[in-house]
């Protein structure tokens, strides 16, 4: 507050950015001209930090318009929101999405993670590398944003980097390879509207939620054992059971930033059934008493945002909750609930300690019910079919079907719905297996976060119990497959940089750990020098170390990738 | 207050409030530790009302800020009372038992409408209404000042507003309620309890009491002066008159910091006879007769200070002093010596204890518990006591346990230095975070935030003015002028300018204050000159 930053004055195109999303200031004091008035009083303090979790929206107004934050557009945000610019420069470089320079007006993201690096990433020029696109089917990808008045995101993928990607067409969403009830209408239903879903069937489940009342639908939800679909497998119906209690008011929010490599069965629903999404979250509300819903959509799904807010705003009179779209900003440690909530109020995306629990106290502090997108799609199912019928599917564990995301070196990538305990062999076969007089080398189960299983343990049932036998997870239905042709060892060091990358730093286990794990890799890989045997030794108790003493999944996980390949593949051997 | 001479709250209790009104404070930069009490209670929810000329950054974190006109603050408080009374918000039970003079008070402050309120101060009438509501309906409030309130002609009255509006709606004497005066060093407070003052033994105990001072005369086996002796104006004032030629100044830089620096400085150098106790060679050293080099007391001594809270606190000794500097209790033991009375060499402990002795406040707070307890908050009369968070509970008891709390008859009385045609731009002056008064503590350290000592000016006075930014300019009072560069500063209005007194070698400010002085509090309306700036004139090559 006190503090200035040294850039200047904000220009004003960056003024007309802040003003679209907060109007324009009432005083001197909050960046407007001088009026009489403004020599004697000035309004601020709470009235303005409550607006503090329109900070993210902000910056990417400000990032859309003039494709970076200067000093001066962050210091006008800061004399809006009342916010120390020291605190706000803390938030904006968290998030990799706002650009700290001057960047060209188009900017071209190429995804090198593990599924599109499997073709080789070749440099493009002036092209930023990112992370998973999220777009593993139809990899390579790449995220095309054009700032100014018009901001553009357009999703490439294929990508080619031959062609000129400036005016590539946009990549148009698909059919899914394997169908379900979770994907009944992907496809099928034209996403863009509201009468489409509802000849399709849509919000029955919504009205039949009602006529049920709030505890029958939250214990229909309990009775159907419905687990969490983002990782954790949590009982929903707990979860919800504890939300619909605790004291108002109370939030629910619907984790859609998959960002987990690998991982893209989230954006097709919201790309292709968005209303589905939409009529799920009002159920969730209705059941648990939530009075206002958000979701928080990572910033590279931006054909899925465009399609949740048309759903949201053509439903908004049949819904009966508020609902809100909130954009992520490039972070993967945002999927993390707590991180999630904090990124909502503004804040940088550092996971909170547990207990307390979302449940009693989440975003802004209150109750909040938070679930991924596929559990709650789950839920439209449960309330008109019923419990029984749900239960009927999928093993007495692990109830339901689940929605996998084939990529990698399988004939056919995709986002497949098979039952609960069908095995990964039989999912590889139903997209083709791999290529002609190829073999399977491997599998990466769950993502980054997962691990490795061989040929051998593909008689696996995909449950969360059958995994659990192997010391591997379903994670978040991410199945990346490997054919012999595949070098392994550069798939381990973009797996441990993209943790180190991703790492909060918030807490030493995982900040240490990740970079660490990264250096003796490549020491290990690259420079192949060193004590192989005490190396191994240091990855495995710097694994221990993350997985006991970090604060969230991030760092619990960021070494078991890298472990199973180590014990399993014996990639570090030879 | 009220016959105590300290704040009466915790600074836990600034957390735990509905209402902070810092009035004439700029805590943020000043007294940043308590700010960061401030700002706590601000993050759960407590509300903030800053009531400065300045938008400060205090007021940046405040939800109001009142910008009133210098010198104004009688009238505002005045006016916020008449509100109270008038929205049926005052405390009728508490000041039926326990406070004197209401019906006085009434009548005083029914001449202070809102709308006189607003010509007076120049803050719209509607906030002066809101801020008095949202003290009057606070379940808990505070009212912090510092030298906003106090550099002023009529400064204790200015205190007595403050202390009206609390006895009016029964905030003092309870938790996360009270009025408290924040000090500028971390032993301001030790030292006026300490006796320090003119007219105080230790533990700030009544000199003009024959009951209060026998226990030391018979302690010290002397008869103590029956008379309080002067504050620093009234010395200097004496000075001025011939009567007291000799002074003997400890850790203090009148020189630089008194008002009317060309006046103070012709008088030290005329006296016959000028002793400095410092750490440092300060402007007033360089004018002593003899300079006894001390050691400081922090980190060169053992000791106590006591806080803005009233928490005595262990002060230890963790370095040697430089040769030749000595600890204050063994120069001032060497002194008596030479003048005829042994008082051997006793440590600090040794003198806490007789303090203790003679202190009733201080009586309970042995070395061994100031220790074990962190500090302990005065009164603590006895061992078993555990210190006092809050001071003037018993004006809850009921009946009252003691004399009642009296409302004072104050009238808004404007700066001495009035504004004319000649002198149209209000000169108030401060301090800034990184630095602290004449800068003899902090002058010798760099800071990332400091910048040279300038004038700081409305932009659009600049503007009328004919004044571009950094430019240098004479700035004149009615009692001398002193050339100083200009800096913008948008968070000044037209009308107002701003000087700190931490860089007296690049601008002599107090050449340009006002030394008239509050007769009861012996301070100086260092808040309040009336200046002109002029551009220097061409230079003809």
């Amino acid at each position: 507050m006190d503090i200035r930053t040294t850039g200047g004055p904000p220009t004003a195109a960056e003024i007309a950015a802040v003003d679209a999303v907060l109007g324009p200031p009432e005083s001197l004091w909050e960046g407007g001209t001088r009026t009489p008035a403004d020599d004697h009083i000035a309004r601020g303090g709470h009235a303005l930090r409550s607006r503090r979790d329109l900070l993210l929206p902000v910056l990417h107004a400000i990032q859309d318009r003039v494709g970076w934050v200067s000093r001066g557009a962050l210091e006008y945000t800061c004399r809006r929101l009342s916010i120390p610019p020291a605190e706000a420069y803390g938030v904006v470089s968290f998030y990799a999405r706002f650009a700290l320079e001057p960047r060209a007006d188009v900017a071209l993201h190429v995804c090198d993670d593990i599924v599109c690096s499997l073709g080789g990433v070749e440099p493009v020029d002036g092209a930023i590398r990112v992370p998973c696109l999220g777009l593993c089917d139809r990899a390579p990808a790449a995220l095309v944003e054009r700032s100014g008045r018009d901001y553009e995101a357009r999703q490439l993928a294929p990508f080619d980097r031959d062609v000129d990607w400036t005016a590539m067409p946009a990549y148009v969403a698909t059919s899914p390879a394997g169908r379900g009830r979770l994907l009944q209408r992907v496809g099928v239903v034209d996403p863009e509207s509201v009468e489409s879903y509802r000849v399709h069937g849509g919000f029955a489940a919504l009205r039949r939620a009602r006529e049920m009342g709030p505890e029958a639908v939250i214990r229909a939800v309990t009775e159907a054992r419905l687990l969490g679909r983002g990782g954790a497998a949590f009982p929903t119906g707990r979860k919800w059971e504890s939300v619909a209690k605790a004291p108002s008011p109370r939030y629910l929010v619907c984790n859609a930033d998959e960002s987990e490599p690998g991982t893209f069965k989230d954006r097709v629903v919201m790309e292709s059934d968005p209303f589905a999404v939409v009529e799920a979250m009002a159920i969730a509300a209705f059941a648990t008493g939530c009075e206002k819903g958000y979701i928080y959509i990572r910033a590279e799904y931006p054909l899925a945002r465009k399609r949740i807010e048309n759903a949201i705003a053509q439903a908004q009179g049949l819904i009966g909750v508020e609902l809100e779209v909130r954009r992520g900003a490039g972070a993967y440690i945002c999927g993390e609930e707590t991180a999630l909530f904090n990124s909502i109020e503004g804040k940088r995306g550092e996971p909170r300690n547990k207990p307390p629990f979302p449940a009693q106290s989440g975003l802004f502090g209150k109750p909040t019910l938070v679930n991924n997108v596929e559990t709650l799609v789950n839920v439209l199912d449960i309330v008109i079919d019923g419990a029984a019928a749900f239960v009927a599917t999928g093993t007495p564990e692990s109830s339901g079907s689940r929605l996998f995301c084939l990529s990698g070196q399988v004939r056919r990538p995709g986002v497949y719905e098979v039952p609960m305990g069908t095995s990964l062999r039989a999912l590889i076969e139903l997209a083709g297996g791999v290529r002609e007089g190829r073999k399977l080398q491997a599998v990466l189960l769950g993502g980054a976060a997962g691990s490795f299983v061989t040929e051998a343990q593909l008689d696996v049932p995909l449950s969360f119990e059958g995994t659990r036998a192997i010391g591997a997870t379903l994670g978040s239905g991410a199945v990346i497959v490997f054919d012999d042709t595949a070098d392994m060892k550069p798939i381990l060091l973009r797996i441990a940089r993209f943790f180190r990358d991703e790492s909060c730093g918030q807490c030493v286990p995982c900040r240490v750990g990740t970079k660490r794990q990264e250096e003796i890799l490549e020491r290990m890989l690259n420079e192949r020098n060193g004590d192989r045997q005490a190396d191994v030794m240091l990855l495995s108790d710097i694994a221990q170390a993350m997985r006991d003493a970090s604060i969230c999944g991030l760092g619990q996980t960021a070494a078991s990738a890298i472990q199973s390949a180590v014990i399993q593949l014996k990639v570090l051997d030879g | 207050m009220f016959g105590a001479g300290g704040g009466t709250s915790s600074y836990r209790e600034a957390e735990d409030t509905d209402l902070v009104l810092l009035w004439g404070s700029n805590a943020r930069e000043t007294h940043p530790i308590f700010f960061h009490h401030v700002l706590r209670g601000a993050r759960k929810g407590g509300r903030l009302v800053a009531v400065d000329p300045r938008r400060t950054s205090t007021a940046e974190w405040a939800d109001l800020w009142l910008g009133i006109d210098v010198g104004s603050d009688i009238a505002l408080a005045n006016a916020m009372a008449r509100e109270i009374i008038h929205s049926d918000l005052a405390d009728k039970e508490f000041i039926e038992r326990a406070t004197t003079g209401f019906d006085e008070y009434v009548e005083c402050v029914e001449a202070y409408t809102l709308e006189r309120a607003e010509t007076e101060t120049g803050v719209p009438a509607g906030a002066i209404k809101e801020v008095a509501h949202a003290y009057g309906r606070a379940d808990r409030a505070m009212i912090c000042w510092t030298l906003g309130i106090t550099e002023h002609h009529n400064a204790v009255d200015n205190v007595l507003a403050l202390i009206n509006l609390a006895l009016l709606t029964g905030k003092v004497g309870r938790y996360g309620c009270g009025l408290n005066p924040l000090r500028g060093q971390n032993n301001v407070q030790g030292g006026g309890d300490m006796g320090a003052i003119p007219n105080r033994l230790p533990g700030f105990q009544d000199l003009e009491d024959p009951a209060r001072r026998a226990p030391f005369e018979k302690a010290w086996k002397v008869t103590v002066p029956p008379k309080r002796g002067y504050h620093l104006s009234q010395m200097f004032e004496s000075m001025d008159h011939g009567e007291m030629r000799a002074l003997y100044v400890v850790g203090e830089n009148p020189a630089r910091s008194e008002a009317d620096q060309t006046r103070a400085v012709r008088l030290l150098g005329g006296l016959e006879h000028l002793v400095v106790q410092d750490l440092f060679l300060t402007q007033t050293a360089e004018l002593a007769h003899v300079v006894l080099p001390a050691a400081a007391g922090w980190a060169e001594s053992e000791g106590t200070v006591t806080s803005s809270e009233r928490r005595v606190q262990r002060v230890r000794r963790a370095l040697e002093p430089p040769a030749g500097a000595r600890d204050d209790i063994e120069i001032i033991s060497e002194i008596a010596r030479r003048l005829g009375c042994d008082w051997g060499r006793p440590t600090a402990e040794q003198v806490w204890d007789e303090c203790r002795s003679l202190s009733p406040m201080h009586a309970g707070m042995s070395y061994a518990r100031l220790d074990e307890l962190g500090g302990i908050q005065w009164p603590c009369p006895d061992e078993t006591h555990p210190g006092t968070e809050f001071l003037h509970a018993r004006l809850w008891k009921d009946p009252v346990d003691g004399p009642r709390a009296p409302f004072s008859v104050v009238e808004h009385d404007p700066p001495v230095d009035r504004l004319t045609e000649e002198f149209p731009i209000r000169l108030t002056t401060g301090r800034r975070l990184d630095s602290f008064n004449t800068g003899v503590q902090t002058g010798a350290y760099t800071s990332p935030l400091r910048q040279p000592e300038a004038l700081l000016l409305s932009p659009s006075d600049g503007a009328r003015l004919g004044i571009a930014d950094g430019e240098r300019v004479l700035a004149s009072s009615r009692r001398g002028a002193v050339e100083m560069p200009v800096r913008f500063d948008a968070t000044l209005r037209p009308g107002l300018a701003f000087l700190s007194l931490h860089f007296p070698d690049q601008v002599a400010t107090n050449v340009l204050t006002i030394d008239a002085t509050d007769p009861k509090s012996g301070t100086a309306e260092f808040k309040a000159s009336a200046i002109r700036v002029d551009k220097l004139a061409t230079k003809v090559n």
